[in-house]
């Protein structure tokens, strides 16, 4: 009964004051949405990148020439050629933990369909590949092994060169006749849709072909090869295969015990760690910005809350002097706290969802929104509220009626 | 009738203030008794303690020192949200400056000590406002803002405030000394008219004439009562009102 007399008074006296009720929350608003908005960025970009690498298939082996740890998933590009197709060979024949393994090489070209070209990038590699990275095709058929014997001039597309040789995504090309890097190549099928990757890559930009296609048609060096792509047996065999290939590699390319060695060799879960440190920084990043705008936000508040203390405490006086306890002044304070938290975090909720989806359809970023996230700064921004509504209330509520009346 | 009882005794009551290197003497042992039904204006000249004397008495402000009995009871021993029961229930108060609530209806701020008091439900707080406000003339401005109204009106907002609760006494500091003469008769015929219903009226006032209204007349000089004495021709604020309207022979509300 009393308390419900409180929350009218505490009511009235925001409808009073809107302006003063809005700046207070606009702290709040801001605080929340950005804070939402910023970790709503940053874990979506993880979640992404890590879907991503996890798709290359959790038993991958990427081997690469060179010892540069920082390169890509098909890295490997430039002067470091230290990898051979007799590589991939011994590979596949010596190390009994691999199940798979592949030869890459690849090649950037223009593709040329009637009047259309289009840029993209040419693999050639053996059946393999399309079992490690479960890739499947929706039209026509995969490339056979007696293609793969005879480096046929054949290939498969992925959507987005169907989509700008032939005009449209849905065009079935199978038949169609292409040329590349000025070799009339056949399309023999058209590869599953898989998307962008991480880096904002669009996977479906690609043609694969048989390895010696590439590698002896196109290549101006047949010497040495881009990159090796292999599997383990099995997940919990991923390691040890990862040694087989060391040591076999190693006593290959004849590199003392105390020399480095000059290929890299990474695990799936290796290179889901490494990017997985890199948006770990980025989540850290934007954590802060939130962060610092919940804390300008907070400051806000403050501001307002102890600015507004002050100008009340004649209001204060009047309360008392018509019979208003200590309490009974402080509570309404609180209230107006809580009332005015309450509100401004949910349609900062509300706005920090708003934004974290516009930047999702807009931007093209991956956004997930976190409960944590939503917890967090809600929390935070309501207790700089309570408190900073508190706090300057209980020093005008213990004043004497007659000097809060007289206060200027 | 309870014409004779106590309601407020006063003892040997001093208010020093410490300000800096000088210490100021508001109040110099002031003792009084002011009984129920009484109508009394303080006078003095400006400085003598009387808002210092009302202010205590109030309960709004401590003494130095000294005693103070309301209906027979001490008041001083008296914790803070005792002393906020005692204002909400028992006093009412009407400031010179009216002390409004701003951007608040002249409703909302008479339900204002309504909202403070537990015994008081809700379904007949509105009720109760709206009753204080028509006894003083408002009915017809009920959701007006204070600042639609005139210094009058603003006064009469507070008059229905301080009445909301049925108080044993009012307590005026100079309430007509933001007013013209006239209005200032208007509102001494309030108070005549609630002395008259059993209500006692503490009121501090210099301006003689204002004076005259009340039943009983105290002096203060230098933090001291000089002088205490009954009004010999008191006036009369209906008859008052009526002669300045044909003094002016205009129409003028009543
Ligand atoms: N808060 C205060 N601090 C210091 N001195 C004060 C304070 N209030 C009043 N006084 C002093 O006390 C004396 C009495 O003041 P007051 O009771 O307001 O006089 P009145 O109402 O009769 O004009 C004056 O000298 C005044 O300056
Ligand atoms: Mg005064």
């Amino acid at each position: 009964m009393k308390l419900f007399n409180l929350f009218r008074i505490a009511y009235r006296s925001l409808n009073r004051n809107k302006l003063r009720s809005f700046l207070t929350m606009l702290g709040i608003i801001i605080g929340v949405a950005s804070v939402i908005a910023m970790l709503a960025i940053g874990e979506g970009s993880n979640q992404t990148i890590q879907k991503s690498i996890s798709s290359l298939g959790t038993n991958s082996i990427f081997i690469y020439p060179g010892t540069n740890t920082n390169g890509g998933v098909r890295g490997g590009a430039g002067s470091n050629q230290t990898l051979k197709l007799e590589d991939a060979d011994a590979i596949a024949a010596h190390c009994d933990l691999v199940k798979y393994v592949t030869p890459i090489v690849q090649k950037k070209s223009q593709l040329i369909f009637g009047p259309k070209n289009w840029n993209s990038t040419i693999m050639g590699v053996r059946n393999d590949y399309m079992l490690i990275r479960s890739l499947s095709v929706i039209k026509g058929s995969a490339i056979s092994e007696a293609e793969q014997r005879s480096a046929a001039k054949v290939c498969l597309v992925g959507v987005t060169v169907v989509f700008n040789l032939f005009g449209n995504e849905d065009y079935n090309p199978t038949g169609e006749i292409i040329r590349m890097n000025s070799i009339p190549v056949k399309i023999i099928g058209v590869l599953a849709k898989m998307g962008q990757n991480t880096f904002g890559q669009d996977q479906d930009d690609i043609v694969l072909a048989p390895f010696y296609t590439v590698q002896k048609r196109m290549m101006i060096s047949t010497d040495h090869i881009g990159s090796i792509l292999a599997s383990g047996k099995s997940e919990l065999q991923v390691v040890d295969a990862v040694d087989q290939i060391t040591s076999l590699l190693r006593e290959k390319h004849k590199i003392a015990p105390s020399d480095d060695i000059d290929f890299t060799v990474r695990t799936q879960s290796e290179l889901s760690n490494i990017f997985g440190s890199i948006t770990k920084v980025m989540t850290i990043l934007l954590a802060s910005i939130a962060g610092i705008s919940l804390l300008v936000g907070g400051i806000g508040i403050m501001n307002i809350m102890l600015v507004s203390v002050t100008e009340r405490t004649r209001e204060i006086g009047i309360r008392m002097a018509i019979g208003a306890k200590g309490r009974d002044v402080l509570f309404q304070f609180v209230i107006e706290s809580i009332l005015i938290s309450v509100v401004g975090g949910i349609i900062g909720i509300i706005l920090g969802i708003l934004t974290s989806e516009m930047v999702a359809t807009f931007g093209g970023w991956p956004v997930v929104i976190t409960p944590l996230s939503i917890i967090l700064s809600f929390g935070f921004s309501s207790a700089i509220g309570l408190f900073f509504g508190w706090y300057p209330a209980r020093k005008a509520a213990a004043l004497n009626p007659i000097d809060a009346l007289r206060y200027e | 009738m309870a014409e004779l009882e106590n309601l407020i005794t006063v003892k040997d009551l001093t208010k020093t203030y410490v300000t800096g290197s000088i210490d100021v003497f508001a109040l110099k042992s002031v003792s009084l008794t002011i009984n129920k039904g009484e109508f009394v204006a303080i006078m003095g000249a400006s400085g003598s303690g009387k808002s210092t004397f009302m202010n205590i008495i109030g309960c709004l402000d401590n003494p130095t020192s000294g005693e103070y009995l309301m209906e027979g009871k001490d008041v001083l021993t008296r914790d803070k949200d005792e002393l906020a029961e005692l204002r909400n229930s028992k006093l009412g108060f009407v400031f010179q400056s009216f002390n409004l609530l701003p951007r608040t209806s002249a409703q909302e701020n008479v339900e204002l000590p309504l909202l403070y008091n537990n015994r008081v439900d809700a379904s007949i707080r509105e009720k109760k406002a709206i009753e204080a406000l028509t006894s003083v003339g408002l009915a017809d401005r009920l959701g007006a803002m204070p600042n639609e109204l005139s210094g009058g009106q603003q006064q009469r907002v507070a008059i229905a405030r301080a009445l909301v609760n049925a108080p044993l006494v009012i307590m005026a500091d100079e309430p007509t000394g933001n007013l013209d003469s006239k209005t200032s008769y208007e509102i001494m015929g309030i108070f005549q008219k609630l002395n008259d219903e059993g209500i006692t009226i503490v009121m501090v006032t210099h301006e003689p004439d204002i004076a005259q209204f009340a039943k009983t007349n105290i002096v203060f000089k230098d933090g001291t009562i000089i002088a205490n004495h009954a009004v010999m021709d008191r006036k009369n604020a209906v008859e008052e009102l009526k002669l300045i309207a044909s003094l002016t022979e205009e129409k003028s509300t009543p």
